[in-house]
């Protein structure tokens, strides 16, 4: 049985992620060629850029945007064409990794917590997760284009963003064991497991440390757009990943059974 | 609201598989995270998933 959840997990995971990239390649490149435009457009004294519509002489003066562009010079052994590639290789294998532990976790979860129906458990296992892992720390983190993010902060950013994952499912628990424990129907037990996940979110998020690295002039369109397609490819992927899930659990229950052990 | 139903699966059957999870884990690091200390590549595996890593919202350089 848990053989059976885990390759699901992990092959559904894989399928998802191509979704996820898919979605990333038509709506997020784009806007990441036109943020290492901007980044070049910034490293070139001259108007090299000039062809490049968006308005690059602010960030002449930045000393972050001259670090960026040391680090990225030195990451052109890997060319932008390869790099659109390695995106599908980068969310395939993301979607296995984290399809993988979803069904682990998925299996520990049946029958001991949340809805009863597998396929029910699938969907709000899934946006549970999205909740938790995603859009908590994206909340306090967001996600941010090429050019925006001073690289000698990264490992600081990088363990910021895994503490507050660790907020997110932890409040998670914390929200789940409330609305067990709480009597007196839906309109209790909702609202309390609502603030049993919203109070230590807000609360983390007062105290971990602002990282505010966006360089002058950056256009606040540009990160905006970004930060929303980068949401969207979670979302995707979480949507594409909880449906085929719940879908697959769905057939397998309608199917004849062998004899359960 | 019973803690357990008939549709769990018990501990014992589960715990063989958890080992798979530090190598998931392991994955998802090298995808999302590794800057070269574990890899041993260099910047190679880092800018290979480059856009990924921006796309997907974790930190990056």
């Amino acid at each position: 049985m848990v053989r059976t959840l885990l390759v699901r997990g992990l092959l559904l995971g894989l399928l998802a992620g191509l979704v996820a990239g898919v979605f990333a390649f038509a709506v997020g490149e784009p806007r990441i060629d036109d943020a290492i435009a901007l980044e070049n457009a910034a490293a070139a004294p001259g108007h090299g850029a000039a062809a490049e519509p968006e308005s690059a002489t602010h960030g002449h003066e930045s000393g972050t945007h001259e670090q960026e562009t040391g680090k990225h010079e030195h990451g052109e052994e890997v060319s932008r064409g390869t790099q659109k590639a390695g995106l599908f290789l980068a969310t395939g294998l993301y979607g296995l990794a984290v399809g993988g532990v979803f069904a682990l976790a998925f299996a520990g979860l049946r029958g001991r917590v949340g809805p009863r129906s597998d396929a029910a458990l699938a969907l709000a296992a899934a946006g549970t997760a999205f909740a938790a892992v995603i859009v908590v720390p994206f909340l306090k983190y967001p996600a941010n284009p090429p050019a925006v993010g001073d690289p000698e902060t990264i490992n600081t950013r990088t363990l910021l963003y895994l503490a507050m994952i660790g907020v997110g499912l932890l409040s998670t628990a914390i929200a789940v064991t409330t609305a067990r424990s709480v009597r007196g129907g839906p309109w209790a037990r909702w609202p309390a497991a609502v603030l049993a996940f919203v109070v230590p979110v807000a609360v983390a998020s007062l105290l971990l440390p602002t990282v505010d690295e966006v360089p002058d002039g950056f256009p606040a369109t540009l990160l905006w757009q970004f930060r929303i397609t980068s949401l969207g490819t979670q979302l995707v992927f979480w949507a594409s990943f909880g449906t085929l899930f719940g879908w697959f659990c769905d057939r397998a229950a309608r199917a004849p059974a062998p004899a359960p052990a | 609201m019973s803690t357990l139903s008939a549709r769990h699966i018990p501990l014992s059957h589960l715990v063989p598989w958890l080992l798979a999870v530090p190598a998931l884990l392991l994955l998802g690091y090298l995808v999302l995270m590794d800057n070269g200390a574990v890899s041993q590549t260099g910047g190679y595996l880092h800018e290979l998933m480059h856009d990924g890593r921006h796309l997907l919202g974790v930190p990056c350089h």
